[in-house]
């Protein structure tokens, strides 16, 4: 189970945030953190009971390379093709202060009442790669982005390139960088004396082919948007503005059909929104889930320079070291974590080596009726073991399936009567 | 899922191979199938990058974009496949067979055989769909015209991908993962079926080596290259953008001889992610073909060399190409269309496979067991007629939660409608079922010779398969479609704005 009772509440026994600090920092030892950031808290949605995944996300690890260092590299990356096409795209729909962004806005079908907006740059212009380990002095970029944002507040119209916001996550502070921008527009319909609210802008360069898109894609890009939206009400309601200055609409931003043309859609995110603010107020408390480890637990990848040239580095931990640390957090595997966590394959190793019904994915493990090995549910089925009360209804249906499977195989089928060749 | 299908997957994960889930083959293979494998350039929409094409797995042809984001390049591809496609398709729609006259239908001619697409996962088949979609409303003239069999082309791909491909029972346009899937459990998720080479691994993996060994080799893309449409970002990385940057600049320099080998390059390095996965492909059709046929699945395919045979008429009657967006009336009769499929292929399946019929068992929806008692005699009077209502006792061991009064009927005799009269926990354990047979007697007072089941035989009974098929929902012609479902639809024009659609 990934969080038993037992498990004390955060307000109940939580060691205090400074000893929860420190512990994280020694869990990573000594190397820089690596932070969430809006596709990783949008992960969270996806399996939010994985306790392995939130003590490394909130000390900070590597995953990816701690992935690599126990031996299950993550495939992930992204086709320099799609990198190209993605960077040309954002840059050709922000070029001259977002001009294509805001024509779209006013213009078929959305027609917002869009002001003149004074073009603010926050940040700086994103890398290729996601995974360049910031330099940038994150607090001065936030400050300014919480400054600009006081200004709004108070009216003026601004555009808002690359802000840098603030999210609580299981107790620490992540930052998430809206690749997008976050302005001031009326919706179409909305009377004059109506307050003109702030609208977070993603632009995605994946196609909108007759007013169709991949939903897996709109889907991530809407949950990731959410995430936006909910780190900008809360700066808000810290500069005590209401939070609702931010629209429950984000504009998704994609290019229409075959062409590079971008169009404008407007994606209703507020079921995302609940979605990431639950999984956020859900986490077990990392304070909690991390006073019951063992002291001898730790994630340090740090390796230190060889002393004479030619020899390999000396590791901090051997691979060995790391897997047992891994092992002595409880992870929740499921099939789709592949798509979401760097750990994915190592835990799918664990998971079919104990012979779990996980590994199978979550619809055949609740058709086993909640037998949690693979082992158990067959010996249910085939009769040669027994089950707790709580468990009959599905050693009953296991065992009408092996009854029904087995005498199926007895029985002819209806085949196709042979071609007669000619 | 089925418990029946969970408890599969569990046998395959304990055994390290996969397990059968059908007795039969329920998708029609055709005797020359044309497999194709489609490579598409990441991060674009439509940009064909490679196409591993043909019906002879010993001559595959391989068609090449240099440059996908080149638009001449694009429709230069698309020409030549155009050129192993139609070819294929004309070759089917030559031989017909006359078709009597029914009530509905006057006597038409259907062709004796369909074309059948063989792609190796559903993201190939939806690769074909954008492919069509870009391709269908080009025209021959215009701003930016295109070789005639370029807009064909685009119909075709989007009858097979579009129309076809979605509609149960249909075998024109296969998805091989799902098409092995739906005749076997692994001991892996459905999300890790998707992946060709890791799920054939279970079905048949090489000598020596279990299912689950195999299938873990084989997601390695670097020994076993993924099975398209999107490539491996290291390949993409490493191989592909050097050498079509090689090429570009050659392009670029006018050095045509180094544009060659660029060219050739590229060839041999698309080919050498394409080839494995071609013979991965017919391996899978081996596999398929070694499970016998169904009994539908001549029906099944010649309702689809029907579709076959309308499609083509359309086209040659020069109908318009398939919109954007279907119309209202289109869009509520494809959706009845792909209902009563989806119920015909279910029922059909179920009656020809007991695998198939098995997992309704498990759930409640069907009953089998042994017949203990028959009263052929009996009889019920209405007005002034007797009729046949023989008394059957069916004893089971499978749990019976259905009540008096339902209807089901039997895969041994489809036609003949039971009732449930009554349930009875039998005195050995199980279920006694008391039965009433209504109808598929013929005409007599008696029950005709074999229509009664006997003493001792084992019968299934099921409810889906008593019920009612559905009707078709009554819909206004397409030119009375109801203002409040947007009016008529307006007729189709080659509007400038397709042709000039840009395409980058």
């Amino acid at each position: 189970m990934p969080m038993s009772p037992s498990v004390p509440q955060a307000t109940a026994s939580a060691p205090a945030p400074a000893v929860t600090a420190a512990r994280l920092d020694a869990l990573r030892g000594p190397v820089p953190p690596r932070s969430h950031d809006a596709r990783t808290i949008a992960a969270l949605t996806v399996n939010p009971g994985c306790s392995r995944r939130a003590v490394l996300d909130a000390a900070g690890v590597d995953k990816r390379k701690l992935a690599e260092r126990i031996g299950f590299p993550a495939r992930y990356g992204q086709s320099p093709f799609a990198i190209t096409r993605g960077l040309a795209f954002e840059k050709q729909v922000k070029a001259d202060g977002c001009t294509a962004l805001l024509e779209l806005l006013r213009g078929e079908p959305l027609h917002f009442d869009v002001p003149e907006h004074e073009y603010v740059d926050l940040g700086v212009e994103p890398t290729a790669d996601s995974g360049t380990p910031v330099t940038v002095d994150r607090a001065g970029r936030y400050e300014r982005t919480r400054r600009l944002f006081a200004r709004v507040a108070a009216g003026e119209p601004l555009l808002a390139d690359h802000p840098l916001l603030r999210l609580d996550v299981g107790g620490r502070t992540a930052y998430v960088e809206p690749d997008v921008v976050a302005l001031s527009a009326r919706p179409s319909g909305a009377s004059e004396s109506a307050p003109a609210r702030l609208y977070v802008a993603e632009v995605k360069s994946f196609a909108v082919i007759d007013g169709q898109a991949d939903p897996a894609k709109v889907g991530a890009a809407a949950t990731q948007a959410a995430v936006y939206v909910l780190a900008l009400r809360r700066l808000f309601a810290e500069l005590d503005v209401d939070p609702r200055i931010v629209a429950d609409d984000v504009i998704l931003v994609c290019p229409k059909d075959f062409a590079n043309q971008p169009s404008a859609h407007i994606l209703d995110v507020r079921r995302q929104i609940a979605a990431v603010e639950r999984q956020l107020a859900r986490l077990p408390r990392i304070g909690a889930l991390i006073a019951d480890l063992d002291p001898t637990v730790d994630f340090d990848l740090a390796v230190d320079p060889p002393e004479a040239q030619g020899e390999s580095g000396r590791e901090h931990r051997s691979g060995v070291e790391l897997g047992k640390s891994l092992t002595m957090i409880e992870a929740r595997y499921a099939p789709e974590c592949v798509t979401n966590c760097e750990m994915a394959f190592h835990c799918r190793a664990e998971s079919r080596a104990a012979g779990g019904a996980d590994a199978l994915g979550r619809s055949v493990r609740d058709s086993l009726g909640g037998i949690q090995s693979i082992e158990d549910a067959l010996a249910v089925a085939d009769g040669s073991a027994g089950v707790g009360s709580e468990q009959h209804e599905a050693a009953r249906l296991l065992r009408a399936a092996a009854r029904a499977y087995d005498e199926a195989l007895r029985v002819t089928p209806r085949v196709a009567e042979p071609e007669v060749d000619v | 899922m089925s418990t029946l299908t969970a408890l599969a997957r569990a046998r395959a994960a304990h055994a390290g191979r996969a397990v059968p889930i059908t007795a039969v083959r329920h998708v029609h293979l055709s005797d020359e199938p044309l497999v194709l494998i489609p490579l598409m350039q990441a991060g674009e929409a439509a940009a064909p990058l490679a196409v591993m094409a043909g019906t002879d797995r010993a001559a595959p042809q391989l068609l090449l974009v240099a440059q996908p984001r080149n638009r001449d390049q694009r429709f230069d591809f698309l020409t030549r496949f155009a050129e192993v496609l139609v070819p294929y398709i004309a070759a089917r729609r030559q031989h017909t067979e006359t078709v009597e006259p029914t009530k509905n239908h006057d006597e038409w001619e259907r062709c004796t055989d369909a074309p059948q697409l063989i792609l190796p996962n559903p993201a190939g088949v939806e690769a074909l769909r954008l492919l069509g979609r870009s391709a269908r409303f080009r025209t021959v003239d215009g701003p930016y015209p295109v070789d005639p069999r370029v807009p064909l082309l685009g119909r075709y791909l989007t009858w097979f991908a579009d129309d076809r491909a979605p509609m149960p029972g249909s075998g024109v346009c296969l998805a091989l993962t799902s098409a092995l899937s739906q005749h076997w459990a692994t001991g892996q998720s459905a999300l890790e079926d998707q992946h060709l080479p890791a799920l054939l691994s279970w079905i048949d993996p090489p000598e020596g080596m279990s299912g689950a060994e195999a299938a873990l080799l084989a997601e390695d893309p670097d020994a076993v290259p993924p099975a398209g449409p999107t490539t491996d970002p290291a390949f993409d990385t490493g191989v592909l953008a050097p050498l079509v940057r090689a090429q570009e600049e050659a392009r670029a320099a006018q050095d045509m001889r180094a544009v060659a080998k660029a060219e050739e390059e590229l060839r041999v390095a698309l080919a050498a992610q394409l080839e494995p996965t071609w013979q991965t492909v017919w391996r899978g059709i081996d596999v398929l073909r070694g499970l016998p046929a169904a009994a539908s699945d001549k029906p099944r395919w010649q309702v689809d060399r029907g579709r076959f045979t309308d499609f083509m008429t359309g086209i040659e009657e020069g109908l318009p190409p398939q919109p954007k967006r279907p119309s209202a009336v289109a869009a509520a009769r494809r959706l009845a269309d792909l209902e009563s499929a989806r119920q015909s292929y279910d029922r059909s399946q179920a009656i020809d496979d007991p695998l198939v019929l098995a997992r309704y068992r498990v759930g409640g929806e069907a009953f089998a067991g042994r017949i203990t008692f028959v009263d052929a005699e009996r009889q019920e009077i209405k007005g002034k007629r007797a009729w046949p209502r023989p008394l059957v006792v069916l004893h089971t061991q499978d749990e019976v939660i259905l009540r008096p009064g339902v209807k089901l009927a039997s895969p041994a005799r489809v036609a003949q409608t039971v009732r449930l009269r009554a349930v009875r926990r039998g005195e050995a354990g199980g279920y006694e079922v008391e039965l009433e047979l209504q109808s598929g007697m013929g005409r007599g007072k008696t029950p005709e010779e074999g229509s009664v089941p006997l003493v001792g035989e084992e019968r299934c009974y099921a409810t889906f398969l008593a019920e009612q098929r559905g009707t078709r929902p009554e819909l206004p012609e397409t030119d009375k479609t109801p203002w409040t479902h947007g009016g008529p639809p307006w007729p189709h024009v080659a509007r400038a704005e397709d042709q000039a659609e840009e395409w980058h």
